[in-house]
């Protein structure tokens, strides 16, 4: 099997592909992780979605995270950490959508512990005062993406080529039935696109559509700090931020320390095709959310800020699962603003379909035929 | 709206800024330092210049000052297309600034290109640079016993310096061997005769010269207490070790351009001869970002007289552009071909004191690489087994680079280090992989957080060009038709007010 | 001639030095140490570039003792709000 892709979804397909016994080699362009997911974040949130079929990926996502951290040293190697999300509404109305969003969350086999405004303080002591309530997640977990996208394809020890495009696709028919590179061609049993926010340009080197687009986000670090923040802290209204159709500038920060002592603000969200320019108005949203959250962060410098383009779908679900339109193809992408998250999961079931075993979630949802063919 | 803001206040923004004005434009000069001259010109509040080669130059650049609005303390970070400048202002009671211009011209200099190396980051070991900064800027000398080392002709006025502020030089320890070039030197008056300087200050501070050498480790307890020297081959391996005690070392091994405006703003850069990353400048010093103009060691390290050139050159050229203000040609010319003779000699200098990659084979597993995110050598190797084949995946997989300084001081060695683990020397996309910072400078959440107002006295006032009235700080007219605004002075005024700025 | 104070003890200097060389001049080589190994640090670039020599003064953490003007009295210590 070929994996065009060696971000965190790419790893694990090839992780889990191996494991079900699969010879695997890694197609990677760039480098390990220097796509989408050297710009991410790591945050393997449940909290931020409604339930459906990203809800319960995620949570069979979670489940996975925590199997693959229990591993020899992987854990460790990936920073994996389940410090929990917390989040918080600025008024009472604000306050009492989070309980709306959370009992149907809780049916769904999410756990969501309410927090009064007087128990805020117990979690993040810096918070601002005057937040109506929040709502725990304790299953909201993070890992260090490019450290789990390079220890999941080490752990495969499938062969990873870095350096190597794919320009075509081997076909015999309709069936795809290897790569063509710019260093020779290669040919494979099956073929996974998970090239992330380019899984419409592979997808087209086999002549089927997946409608996949760049949405641009960038993050803020900070300098490094006594430890601060504990926990994952974002404000009620990103969950309608995440799911937003507006085109335009949106953003509601997520807040959270690291392990070197910085704390990254993230994310924004845009639509703006493959633009790096820094942004500055979308930075200032960032601090200001920020600071709104931490008033303390006023007087804290940002070091840095770096951008990435988030792969999504009109729909705003992952493409996962072997192609009806081109045998032998199979696609893992289109994960958006949740691919880190989501890759466990996604290399789980693709392994599973690919060794013809049931998967364990229903693919339905994320077919790759499911769009309207563009005229 | 300005029409010009030029970043940096060294000789190269001096230049550009003075000779804008100069022809009528309306120039603002921000520069991070507390006083104008960058590195070159770096001097103590009470200056006399008798230390400084060059310095009636300097006097008369900072008497021009009056000019136009020189804004000293102001650390730019970001400049946004259009062009709009935001600075912080102020050294401890920072304050956010913003400055709308029509041209930028970037005059940001260089810092000095660092070399780790066992113990390098023990307090004592300075760069050659900061030395000299702290001797020059604020007359204290950087220890008692000192050790220069590393490349280049820059060792030479650290040494003599030091010594004549009373330091004991235990020896300058130049890691290449440039017979050559001293043959080019001799070719060339000003340098023949700085070179001869150098060497009758060396004779008689009785400082140690020794060519083929290398600073391989700095040992101590808290602090450097001595290093070990060694003779290298011309692999650069190191042959014959000695240590030496002395309780401070200065190294350093050529500069490293600061490119964050210029990449900020997307203009070309190139791989320049001694392996830095630099501007693209055309002959008029335009970057390829129309409305960007790059001068001085932004364009290639090549000494204060190029960067006064092109300074120059950069604010005739924006002269031109904005206000139709047309040089004298026959200046012009003389400043072109002062400026191809001074890069001919920069060129040969960088081919005479390259940096030998035997460096790397110095290193040991737990070297520091990274200072601010204290990532050693071994956990750069590391990076490179996960998958990291250029220096931006090296740092993502190991945090080098991820820290304060933002990779300023280790990009150069990541940079390396990551593509020699991949069989490779960088080039230039590596290089640039590592020289992005969108924030250039620390901003704090809050001044982010809010869009700095323009400052009222930083309202561009018009009309900027008027006739000297006697006293008070307006542009200066000549009476003569030609303006003299550099060394070279090539700005030749119009009539009348010029056309830019109407309102 | 002027003093700033340094973790409790008098640092003299000359007008229109920076803290850094201040310091140095005292004979003061180092004054933070890092996060993860606890490395001493002090000046290093000179310049402003390599942030080794960050400082807090009058309780305003994180600036970089190269580029602070010493005034009289100020009081300072090693580091930023890590340290
Ligand atoms: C600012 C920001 C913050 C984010 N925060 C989070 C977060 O907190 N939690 C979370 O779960 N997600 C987050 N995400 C989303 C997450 O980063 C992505 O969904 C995820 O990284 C996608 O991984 P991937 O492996 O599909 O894609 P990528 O990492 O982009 O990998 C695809 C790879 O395919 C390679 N490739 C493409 N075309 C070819 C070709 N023709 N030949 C060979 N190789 C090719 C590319 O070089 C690339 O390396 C964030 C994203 C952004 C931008
Ligand atoms: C520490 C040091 C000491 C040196 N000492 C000497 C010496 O004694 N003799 C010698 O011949 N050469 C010296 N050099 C070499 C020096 O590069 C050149 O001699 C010369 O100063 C270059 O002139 P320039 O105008 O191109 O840049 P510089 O003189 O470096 O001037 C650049 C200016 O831009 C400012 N700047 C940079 N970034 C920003 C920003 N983001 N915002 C605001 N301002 C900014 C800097 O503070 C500086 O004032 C030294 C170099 C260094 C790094
Ligand atoms: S010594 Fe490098 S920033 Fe001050």
């Amino acid at each position: 099997m070929v994996v065009v892709g060696g971000g965190v979804v790419g790893a694990a397909c090839a992780y889990y592909a191996a494991r079900a016994g699969l010879t695997v080699t890694v197609i990677e362009r760039g480098a390990v992780a220097g796509g989408t997911t050297g710009a991410g974040e790591g945050n393997l949130l449940v909290s931020d979605k409604e339930p459906g079929p990203e809800l319960e990926l995620a949570l069979f996502s979670s489940a996975r995270w925590t199997e693959l951290a229990a591993e020899d040293g992987l854990g460790a190697a990936f920073e994996y950490e389940t410090k929990g999300g917390l989040v918080v509404a600025e008024t009472e109305e604000g306050a009492a959508g989070l309980e709306e969003l959370a009992v149907r969350q809780r049916a769904a086999g999410v756990d969501a512990v309410a927090v009064p405004a007087s128990g805020l303080p117990g979690y993040e002591p810096h918070l601002a005062p005057d937040l109506a309530g929040g709502m725990f997640y304790p299953q909201d977990a993070q890992v260090q993406p490019m450290l789990a996208a390079a220890h999941l394809l080490r752990a495969s020890k499938a062969e990873v080529r870095t350096g190597v495009t794919v320009t075509g696709m081997l076909r015999s028919g309709d069936r795809v039935t290897g790569v063509r590179t710019d260093r020779g061609d290669l040919p494979a049993g099956a073929v996974v696109n998970a090239a992330g926010t380019w899984g419409g340009e592979v997808a087209a080197l086999a002549g089927v559509t997946v409608p996949i687009l760049p949405r641009r986000g960038f993050i803020l670090v900070t300098e490094p700090l006594p430890s601060l923040i504990r926990h994952k802290v974002y404000a009620a209204e990103y969950v309608a931020d995440v799911a937003s159709d507006d085109e335009g500038l949106e953003s509601s920060a997520v807040v959270e320390g690291t392990p070197s002592g910085t704390i990254l603000i993230g994310a924004s969200r845009e639509r703006v095709g493959f633009d790096r320019t820094l942004s500055l108005p979308a930075l200032r949203r960032l601090a200001r959310q920020a600071i709104r959250l931490f008033p303390a962060l006023a007087d804290v410098a940002a070091i840095r800020a770096y951008c990435g383009f988030r792969p999504y779908c009109p729909d705003h679900l992952p493409v996962i699962g072997p192609d009806p339109r081109a045998e032998g193809l199979l696609h893992a992408c289109g994960h958006e603003g949740a691919g880190i998250g989501l890759a466990a999961a996604t290399g789980h079931l693709l392994a599973q379909s690919l060794t013809g075993a049931r998967p364990d979630l229903d693919l339905g949802p994320f077919r790759p035929d499911r769009f309207p063919e563009q005229p | 709206m300005r029409d010009v803001v030029v970043i940096g206040a060294g000789p190269a923004g001096l230049a550009a800024a003075v000779t804008a004005a100069t022809a009528g434009l309306d120039v603002a000069l921000v520069d991070a330092g507390r006083r104008p001259g960058g590195q070159y010109y770096r001097h103590h509040a009470a200056e006399t210049g008798a230390l400084h080669h060059g310095w009636d130059a300097f006097v008369r650049l900072r008497d021009a000052l009056d000019r136009l609005t020189y804004l000293p303390g102001h650390r730019v970070w970001n400049v946004e297309d259009g062009f709009t400048v935001h600075a912080l202002a102020g050294d401890r009671d920072e304050r956010p600034v913003r400055i709308d211009a029509r041209t930028v011209i970037v005059a940001t200099g260089a810092h000095d290109r660092s070399l780790p190396f066992p113990g390098w980051d023990l307090p004592g070991v300075l760069t050659a640079g900061g030395a000299q900064a702290l001797l020059k800027g604020d007359r204290v000398t950087a220890g008692e016993r000192v050790v220069v080392a590393g490349t280049g002709p820059f060792l030479l006025p650290v040494a003599t310096g030091l010594a004549g502020a009373g330091a004991t030089v235990a020896g300058v320890f130049e890691g290449n061997r440039p017979y050559g070039f001293a043959r080019r030197v001799a070719g060339h008056a000003d340098k023949l005769r700085e070179a001869v300087g150098y060497a009758a200050l060396l004779v008689r501070y009785r400082i140690p010269y020794r060519t083929g050498h290398a600073v391989v480790a700095a040992h101590g307890d808290g602090r450097v207490e001595a290093v070990t020297v060694a003779r290298l081959d011309r692999d650069g391996a190191s042959v014959r070790e000695r240590v030496i005690v002395c309780d401070t070392v200065a190294v350093g091994y050529g500069f490293t351009p600061q490119l964050e405006i210029p990449v900020q703003l997307g203009c070309a850069t190139r791989m320049d001869a001694d392996g830095s990353l630099v501007v693209v400048a055309d002959a008029a010093q335009r970057t390829s970002v129309p409305g960007v103009y790059a001068a001085g060691e932004t364009t290639g390290v090549g000494g204060a007289q190029l960067s006064l050139v092109e300074g120059e050159l950069a604010g005739l050229a924006a002269a031109e552009a904005l206000g139709g203000i047309a040089a004298d040609p026959a200046g012009v010319r003389r400043l072109v071909a002062r400026r191809r003779r001074l890069r001919a000699f920069a060129e040969a200098m960088h081919r005479a004191y390259p940096v030998h990659p035997g460096w790397m084979d110095r290193l040991r597993d737990d070297t520091i690489v990274c200072r601010c995110e204290e990532v050693t050598r071994g956990r750069i190797a590391e990076a490179a087994g996960l998958g990291a084949t250029d220096p931006r995946s090296a740092k993502l997989l190991s945090r080098a680079g991820m820290g304060w300084c933002q990779g300023r001081v280790c990009g150069y060695a990541t940079s390396w280090l990551a593509a020699s683990a991949c069989g490779r020397s960088p080039g230039p996309d590596d290089l640039l992989g590592t020289a992005r910072r969108p924030i250039a400078q620390p901003v704090r959440l809050r001044d982010l957080a809010d869009d700095a107002p323009v400052r009222p006295h930083e309202v561009a006032q018009d009309p900027p060009v008027r006739p000297r009235d006697g006293a008070g700080g307006r542009p200066v007219r000549p009476r003569d038709g030609t303006l003299r605004a550099g060394p070279e002075g090539a700005v030749r005024p119009r009539d009348g007010n010029h056309p830019i700025n109407p309102a | 001639m002027s003093q700033i104070v340094f973790e409790g003890r008098p640092v003299p200097f000359e007008p229109g030095q920076s803290i850094g060389a201040a310091l140095t001049a005292a004979g003061i080589r180092s004054w933070r140490t890092t996060r993860f190994g606890g490395r001493p640090r002090g000046l290093f670039c000179g310049i402003g570039v390599c942030f080794d020599c960050l400082i807090t003064v009058n309780g305003r953490p994180s600036l970089r003792a190269c580029m602070v003007e010493a005034r009289p009295g100020d009081v300072v210590q090693g580091g930023g709000p890590d340290a």
